[in-house]
This record gives structure tokens, C-alpha cells and sequence, in this order.
């Protein structure tokens, strides 16, 4: 198996396909790892709350074996020059992300307020389906290009699923934001799927327009600035984000929806007078909404000063008042630099949300700033691979499909992570894979899943040329 | 398009940097503020995760600690019990989950929880051979015996307070506080603490039981601090013995008034002597020696006995107040204890046990020793000197005309007998808008045994709602305190 089985073996051309090699055997010991570590967690925090190792260790472990193992097996057959390291860093964030929500599954103080208790299984179920979803992408999306014919409607279907939650009976409010829709017994973050749908329509649209957008352009004062008529696209993008903004009071989303085309813009025209334009009009944005939408705007509050809202939450003032954020940043404080060690810390003080928007909170305290750095740095491989990707893809759709996804992802975990830790004002996003939540976990298994199968492309060696008995006078032309 | 890729690519790994300095800063540069800030709530869970260290007097603990009944919610394993509550709550002050810690249980918090630096080393030990974590414990200086005495003297009161020192020390032997409040009623989270937590808040009960009057109130002392006055008369050369005409007229007229200084009653203060005027406690005489000795030097020798100056004992007493700026009349009254003079019973212990110690006054103190779980000595308070009010020489004339007073004068119902001899001052403060409320009866005092060693010093102060107005006499009410207390000290030398 592995490296030989797709290289050129018997050619005599001057100029061989590149034989790169496939790497699945490396993805298949990282993840033996991301495995084992978190299943050396899970008997960590069994040990530190029951003193003795979770009953639950073998089914735990032999299910998150399982599930990378059928992905891995998955990708060795379907996309076997992917990346090697988007799967095990995955996997391993999921499964430390299991870890911790079992961790706080055993806190007393959440089962009692119904914020925990059997949530992990929950999270299991979760990732199989979200593997399951990462095994389909695989299996059917043969070429990541096929998504380029439903470049429109990706469009109406972004839209669709970012306007659900307020359709009345359907969205459900939660602390303020209307990023949620109810179905039956399930809640689903519509948003976490715009993400990626919403990346395949801007990667198709920007790969049509971008030579008008590129180059219809004057320059002034050293930048290019677009035609008017150009500016469309971006004006309507910023008007929906700022729409999100006002009606579902969502910050994160609506930042990470327009971020993410600006950066898909920019890519595509190589122009830097979009990002320009595109800081500009979220400063505006973003100052504008937070002025006058009163959600917002006691959000921001909430954010400039901690202390204060948790006294006014304590005090039981009129108001949305919540002390999360500064349970938060004491859960973090607390932890110091090396943590309090799984199962010791009272992260659970943050009550409502602490094991999905604040569950970097948890891994903050109980694993210290060596956890949380090489949390952040594991998040940062994964952008750099995408991007990475985006690099090698050897088409333009491929190319901006993979930097917007990688951006989106970057933007996400910038815009949570730094909300919990009080650098920005708070969303109502989740740490991808770490956080409770199906949306989350499904929506981001899929994204990965469509990365791999772009970097599979990339890294795919050319076709080898047919075998010629003029080969040594033959100048071989590829694309 | 490669270029902006990567410019991308440096802007996601800004991101990633962005966030890796924030946490940094949270959890490195500010995590010990985050840590022990008094609302994380993690700093009441670990105050109570153990069974806290005991507070100890006299070789027994007079705090425990016992398991919470666990309801999934209550967080706080230990819960803080005390044996004879209200009367140890001056020196304990309480550990309440619900209500935070107050005096030796806050002071000493970190000793108690074992959370101290000095104890890291044995919790590190305990941690790798898997036993749960001890705190230490608090030794105080006081006295079991002595400090029942008082509780008890007070109790057939209204309020008061007694402070016992011991005079060549500083030790603080019993600091009682009446009325007084039971700290095991609101240690916990449950509804019928937080009841007992209500009903002792100042508006819901006028009494004010947690008020510890012995260290934070502030009495006008009345004639006890005529003590104060001689010492000046003497330390200033006004009069060198206790036996000199003081050439003092009656009636006396105030300078810069018309008013005359009264005495109470018909006592023989014309020309008296420091000894016959202690004994009789003439306003007249001792108002002149204030107006004659002027502010600067009665306010000398009142900072020298610790006047104007917070103790830190070390829970922390209110500063004792004698004023500067004051006219001759404002002085001469400040001189017998009125006016703006107010001292704590601490303060007036003080000035007993400097007299009783030959001039010296000790720096006060409680807490003798911090210890370890396994009793090994963290820190000894070692006595310290304050000052020297008073000369050797000086101070035994004080002491002989304290004796006096006790011999033959207000003081007889603090008689010892059997080889001791008391030195003491009766006080009968007036305070109120023109005299209207009750006064309060003072009594100052120390024992000698027939070694000639000061064992004890004591002030005892009672506002008896009860009492008639002529009962209110420092004599009548303090006295007795007084010398049971010190009769408790020295039957338990014995």
C-alpha cells in the first residue's frame, strides 16, 4: 500500500510525473496519537474526579478509534495524496473536545441547572455523524470543481439557511442571539453550514468576475479603486452581514460571513484596495450597529467592563446581565500556567454555555496556557495546511474554495476565542470541534472533508504520460 | 494569485499570535490577580475544601470544622463550627461561606486553609503520598479562665466590653464583648443562616452584637483617664510625689470661662493631694493639671500610652482619640475623660498595664504562634516594647496612688486579698446631648502578686440600661468584673 501504489511505475520519459509521495502512512501514526492522547484525558479526569478510571474509557476510546480509522481508511482509498495532517489534528481536537465535555458532564452544579450530564454521548453521536458526512464528501465529491456548477445555488441556499432562525416558530433566541432553529427536539446552528456553502458560491462567482473586478479599475492615491458598478457584490455582502448584525444580534457570524469575502476577494483580484474597503466598511459597520442596536451594544458594554456586569448580574439589576465573561476570565486566570489538571478546576461556575461557547474556558483552567497555547497552535496548523492547500491547488476555484474555508475557520476560532478570553466582544459562536454542539462538530467534519479532497487534487501527481518509444525527442507540455 | 495567498496566510498566523499574547497576558502576567480576587468564587471554595485549621487557647481549639450535608449545588465541603461562640467571636470573628471571614479567621486565612508559602512544602508532600491537604493552626494568648469571667461579668449587663493584658508582655488574655453573636449561626449556605445573618445586621438589630466594642468602640473614658493626667503631672515635673500639695483651689474656675469644674459629690479636693484626688477623683484638681500642663503635653503623653494610634493586635482597633488644638478649658475637661476624649478598653488595658509594668507599655497581642498540622512553629510573636510612658520611678508613685484607691477609695470592690494587691481607677463617663443617656462605668485596674510581678491588667466598661443612675458608678458595676477576671489570671498561674 501507501507511496507506490499510484506512482508511475514503468515510464522512461526525461521528464517524470512527480512522485510525490502520498504520505498516508505518516496520517495514519499522527493519528494514533491524536487517538491515544485524548484517551489518556479521559482516564486523567476519571482518576482526578472518582479516583478510579471511567468505565466508559473502552467504549469512548474503541469509538473515536473507529471513527478516525473508517475516515482514515476512507481517504487511503478515495483521496490518498490529501493532506496528511488535517485529519489527526481534527480528531485530535474532537476527541480532547469529548474529553472535556464528559469532564463537565460529571459537574454536579451543571447537572443541576439540566447544562450537562449526558452530553458526551450526545458529542459521540455527534461525530460519527459528522464523520459520516466527511466520509460521504469523500466518496461522492470526486472533484471538488463538480461544486462549481451549483455556484448559484449555493447562493440561495447560504441565504435560505442564514435567514431561518427568524423565521418565526423555527428560530429560537438564545442569550440575545437568534442563531438557532429548532426541528423537533434537535437545535441547529444554521450558520456553521452557511459557512461552507457560502465559501463554494464566493469561490465561484469571484473565479467568473475577477479579471472585471481586477482590472476595471483606476488608481488613486496608490490604490486601485473598483468601478462603481463593481462594487455591487461586496455593498450586498456587507448589507446581509450588517442585516445578521441587526436581526439575528450576532457579531460572529456576521464578522466571519464578511470577512471571509473580503479575503476570498482579495485573493482573487489580488487587489489591496479591497481589504481597504472591507476594513472600512466593517469599522463602520460594526461601530454603527453597536451604537444603536441595544443588544449589541450591551455586549460590547459587557465587554469593556466584565466586572461591572458580573456585580449587576449578581445584583440581579434590570437588564440582560450575565457574568459568564467574567467567570470566564477568572476560570483562565485560575488556571495559571500549567492549569489546575483535568477535573480540578470549577470552570462549571460559568454555568450556562460552559461546555460549548465557553468550553476554551475549561481547557483554559484545567490545562493552563501551555494547553491553551498548543490548543491555538493546533488551530493554526489546520488554517496553515487549508492555506497550504490553497497554495498547491492548481485551479482558481480550488484555490479561493480552500482560502475561504481556511479563512473562515481562522476567523471563527479568532472571533471565539478571543470573545471568552475578553479581547473582543463576546459571539455566540463555537470553538470548532472542541464545543458541544452537532451543527458545529457536522458542519466542521464537512469542511475538512472538502479541504482534503482539494489538497488530494493538489498534490495528486499528473496523470503519467503514455509510455513512447520517441520519448527522448518528445517535449512533454503540462498544464 | 499565490501572492495574496500568502499574505493571507501571515494575516491567519496574526490572528493565532493575536490570541496566543492575549492569553498570555490573562493567564500569565494577570492570573495571580484573577486567582485571588475575593469574588472568584474559587477562593471561598478553597477557604472551605478542608477541614480548616483550628484556632487555639490555652492547648484546646475553640473552632472545628465539619462536613456539609452535599446537595449538588453547595460547592464547600467544611463548614466552620465554634465551642461557646459568642464568647470567643471578639477574638475569632467568624468564617461564613455565605458572608466572608472577618479578624484571626481572615488575618490568618492563609495559615488556616494551609494555602501559606510556609506550608508549600509539606502540602507538595502530602499531595505526593495522597494525603489531603491540613491547615494550620492559630495559638492565641488568651486565657480560658479569664476570658469566662468576663463574658459572664458582662452578661448580668447591658453591653460592655473587658480587655485582660498581660502587663509584661502585651499578651491580650481576655477580650470580651457583650452583647455578642454565635459565629457557627451563619457559617453555612442554608436558608436559617442567612436568617441568623439578618437579624444581626445593624439595621435589623439595634444592639449592634457584632460591634467587637473591645477593639472598635470608642468610650469617652471618663475619670480613668485621670491615670493618663497624673502620668503627665509627673513625667513633666508639675508634681514629683504623690504626697505634694497641689495647691489647687474650690471651687475651680475654668480659664477663659465662668464655668467652675464640678465634683461629684462633697469630697475633699481643696489643696488635695495626686493621691487623696485619685482616691476621691477630683475634677477640680486634675482639670488643673491638664489646663496647667496645656494641650501639647497631655497630648504627648497620651500618644506615648497609644492614643491617637491604631493597634494591630493583629486584628486591628479603632485609634483612641485625645485632640490637639484645644483651649485651657477644652484641655482641662479632655483631661478627666470628657470632651472629645474617647478611648477603646483596649487602650485603657494599655494604660493600666504600662503602669502595672513599671512605665513599659507592651505592644498588645493575641496570637502567639502560627503552627503547622503537625504543631511545628511557623512564627513566634515575640513581646515588643511601644513605648515609655512613664519613668520606673514615676510609675511606681502612680502605682501606689492606684493602690490607694482600691485600698480606700471608689475601687474597694476590687479587692484580691491573699498577698495580691490591686491598683485601680474608677470611671463614670457621661455622654449624650447634656448628659441624657446613661453614663458608663468604667474600672481600670492590675494585680500585683506578693512576688511584686504584674500578672494581669484589665478594663471592664458597662452601659447597664437597667441600672438606676446613681448605680453607675465604676466601682459598683466594673469593679467586680474586674477582679474576678484578674482573680481568674492568677488562680490559673497557680
Amino acid at each position: 500500500m501507501s507511496s507506490t501504489t499510484n506512482s508511475p511505475t514503468h515510464h522512461t520519459s526525461t521528464i517524470g510525473a512527480i512522485g510525490a509521495p502520498s504520505r498516508r502512512n505518516t496520517e495514519l501514526a499522527l493519528l494514533i496519537f491524536a487517538v491515544a492522547i485524548p484517551v489518556f484525558a479521559y482516564a486523567n479526569v476519571g482518576l482526578a474526579i472518582d479516583n478510579r478510571v471511567p468505565s466508559g474509557l473502552l467504549s469512548y476510546g474503541l469509538g473515536l478509534g473507529l471513527l478516525a480509522g473508517v475516515a482514515h481508511l476512507v481517504v487511503r482509498k478515495f483521496a490518498p495524496y490529501a493532506d496528511p495532517l488535517l485529519l489527526p489534528l481534527a480528531t485530535l481536537l474532537n476527541g480532547l473536545g469529548l474529553v472535556v465535555i464528559w469532564r463537565l458532564d460529571q459537574s454536579k452544579l451543571l447537572q443541576a441547572i439540566g447544562q450537562a450530564g449526558d452530553k458526551a454521548p450526545n458529542q459521540l453521536m455527534y461525530t460519527a455523524m459528522g464523520i459520516a458526512l466527511f466520509v460521504v464528501a469523500l466518496i461522492f465529491l470526486k472533484d471538488h470543481r463538480v461544486l462549481q456548477r451549483y455556484t448559484y445555488i449555493s447562493m440561495v441556499a447560504a441565504l435560505v439557511l442564514l435567514l431561518l432562525p427568524l423565521v418565526p416558530g423555527l428560530g429560537l433566541p438564545v442569550y440575545g442571539a437568534k442563531i438557532w432553529i429548532h426541528v423537533g427536539s434537535f437545535s441547529i446552528q444554521p450558520g456553521e453550514f452557511a459557512k461552507i456553502v457560502l465559501a463554494v458560491f464566493f469561490a465561484g462567482y469571484l473565479m467568473v468576475k475577477r479579471d472585471a473586478l481586477a482590472l476595471a479599475s483606476r488608481r488613486f492615491m496608490g490604490l486601485y479603486l473598483p468601478r462603481g458598478r463593481d462594487l455591487g457584490p461586496i455593498l450586498v455582502v456587507w448589507v446581509i452581514s450588517i442585516l445578521i448584525l441587526v436581526f439575528e444580534t450576532d457579531l460572529g457570524t456576521s464578522l466571519l460571513f464578511f470577512g471571509m469575502f473580503v479575503i476570498m476577494l482579495y485573493v482573487a483580484t489580488e487587489r489591496t484596495s479591497w481589504i481597504v474597503f472591507g476594513l472600512l466598511m466593517s469599522a463602520v459597520g460594526a461601530v454603527g450597529v453597536a451604537s444603536f442596536e441595544p443588544h449589541v451594544h450591551q455586549r460590547v458594554q459587557a465587554w469593556l467592563n466584565p466586572m461591572n456586569e458580573y456585580k449587576l448580574s449578581r445584583s440581579g439589576a434590570p437588564g440582560m446581565h450575565s457574568e459568564q465573561l467574567q467567570q470566564a476570565l477568572w476560570a483562565f486566570g485560575s488556571g495559571g500556567t500549567l492549569g489546575s489538571g483535568l477535573g480540578q478546576g470549577h470552570s462549571d461556575l460559568i454555568r450556562f454555555a460552559a461546555n460549548s461557547d465557553f468550553i476554551l474556558a475549561t481547557f483554559g483552567e484545567e490545562l493552563g496556557l501551555a494547553g491553551i497555547m498548543a490548543i491555538l497552535l493546533i488551530y493554526g496548523l489546520i488554517v496553515e495546511r487549508g492555506v497550504r492547500t490553497a497554495l498547491a491547488a492548481r485551479d482558481p476555484f480550488g484555490k479561493l474554495l480552500a482560502i475561504g474555508l481556511s479563512g473562515a475557520f481562522a476567523l471563527q476560532v479568532f472571533v471565539v476565542s478571543g470573545g471568552v478570553m475578553g479581547l473582543i466582544p463576546l459571539t455566540g459562536m463555537t470553538m470548532p470541534f472542541l464545543a458541544y454542539g452537532g451543527s458545529s462538530v457536522i458542519a466542521n467534519w464537512a469542511l475538512i472533508g472538502v479541504l482534503i479532497r482539494i489538497s488530494d487534487t493538489a498534490r495528486r501527481p499528473a496523470p503519467a504520460p503514455a509510455s513512447n518509444p520517441d520519448a527522448e525527442m518528445t517535449q512533454v507540455v503540462r498544464p | 494569485m499565490n501572492k495574496p495567498l500568502r499574505r493571507i496566510a501571515i494575516f491567519c498566523g496574526l490572528l493565532v499570535l493575536t490570541l496566543l499574547i492575549r492569553d498570555n497576558w490573562l493567564q500569565y502576567v494577570k492570573a495571580d490577580g484573577l486567582k485571588n480576587d475575593e469574588n472568584n468564587r474559587r477562593v471561598t471554595i478553597a477557604r472551605y475544601s478542608t477541614p480548616r485549621g483550628d484556632i487555639i487557647v490555652g492547648g484546646s481549639p475553640i473552632t472545628g470544622s465539619t462536613e456539609t450535608k452535599s446537595n449538588g449545588l453547595n460547592d464547600l465541603k467544611y463548614k466552620r463550627t465554634y465551642k461557646d461562640g459568642p464568647m470567643w467571636a471578639p477574638v475569632t470573628g467568624y468564617a461564613s461561606q455565605s458572608f466572608g471571614a472577618t479578624q484571626l479567621e481572615n488575618i490568618d486565612d492563609a495559615i488556616l486553609t494551609g494555602n501559606d508559602d510556609r506550608l508549600f512544602f509539606r502540602n507538595t508532600l502530602d499531595m505526593v503520598t495522597g494525603k489531603p491537604k491540613q491547615g494550620g493552626n492559630v495559638v492565641t494568648t488568651l486565657n480560658a479562665a479569664a476570658q469566662k469571667a468576663a463574658y459572664n461579668g458582662l452578661k448580668g449587663h447591658g453591653k460592655g466590653a473587658v480587655v485582660a493584658l498581660e502587663p509584661s508582655t502585651g499578651k491580650i488574655l481576655a477580650l470580651a464583648s457583650y452583647p455578642s453573636y454565635d459565629p457557627s449561626s451563619f457559617a453555612g449556605t442554608s436558608k436559617s443562616d442567612g436568617d441568623a445573618w439578618n437579624k444581626l445586621l445593624k439595621k435589623n438589630n439595634s444592639s449592634e452584637p457584632t460591634l467587637n466594642r473591645a477593639l472598635r468602640e470608642t468610650y469617652p473614658p471618663g475619670s480613668t483617664f485621670k491615670v493618663v493626667t497624673a502620668a503627665a503631672a509627673l513625667e513633666n515635673g508639675l508634681y514629683t510625689s504623690a504626697d505634694e500639695n497641689t495647691k489647687s483651689p474650690l471651687p475651680w474656675t475654668m480659664p477663659g470661662t465662668r464655668t467652675e469644674l464640678k465634683n461629684e459629690g462633697n469630697i475633699p479636693c481643696e489643696n488635695a493631694t495626686m493621691r487623696i484626688a485619685l482616691r476621691y477623683s477630683c475634677n477640680s484638681v486634675f482639670g488643673k493639671i491638664g489646663s496647667d500642663l496645656g494641650n501639647a503635653k497631655m497630648l504627648e503623653e497620651a500618644k506615648k500610652f497609644g492614643f491617637t494610634s491604631e493597634q494591630f493586635t493583629p486584628v486591628r482597633s479603632n485609634a483612641s482619640v485625645f485632640s490637639d488644638g484645644m483651649n485651657q478649658s477644652q484641655t482641662a475637661l479632655s483631661s478627666i475623660g470628657q470632651y472629645n476624649t474617647a478611648a477603646t478598653p483596649l487602650q485603657m488595658a494599655m494604660v493600666a498595664s504600662a503602669v502595672a509594668n513599671d512605665g513599659k507599655l507592651m505592644k498588645p497581642y493575641m496570637v502567639d504562634k502560627l503552627t503547622s498540622p503537625n504543631l511545628d512553629t511557623l512564627e513566634q510573636t515575640q513581646p515588643e516594647e511601644l513605648s515609655r510612658p512613664l519613668s520606673s520611678k514615676n510609675a511606681q508613685i502612680l502605682q501606689s496612688m492606684m493602690e490607694t484607691v482600691v485600698k480606700d477609695g471608689t475601687g474597694t470592690n476590687a479587692q484580691i486579698g491573699g498577698g495580691v494587691t490591686v491598683g485601680g481607677k474608677t470611671g463614670t463617663a457621661q455622654h449624650g446631648v447634656a448628659n441624657s443617656e446613661k453614663p458608663y462605668a468604667w474600672f481600670i485596674s492590675y494585680a500585683k502578686t506578693s512576688d511584686g510581678s504584674s500578672p494581669v491588667a484589665v478594663a471592664v466598661v458597662v452601659e447597664d440600661d437597667n441600672a438606676n443612675r446613681q448605680d453607675i458608678s465604676g466601682g459598683g458595676l466594673a469593679a467586680p468584673i474586674a477582679k474576678n477576671v484578674m482573680e481568674a489570671v492568677i488562680n490559673s498561674k497557680k
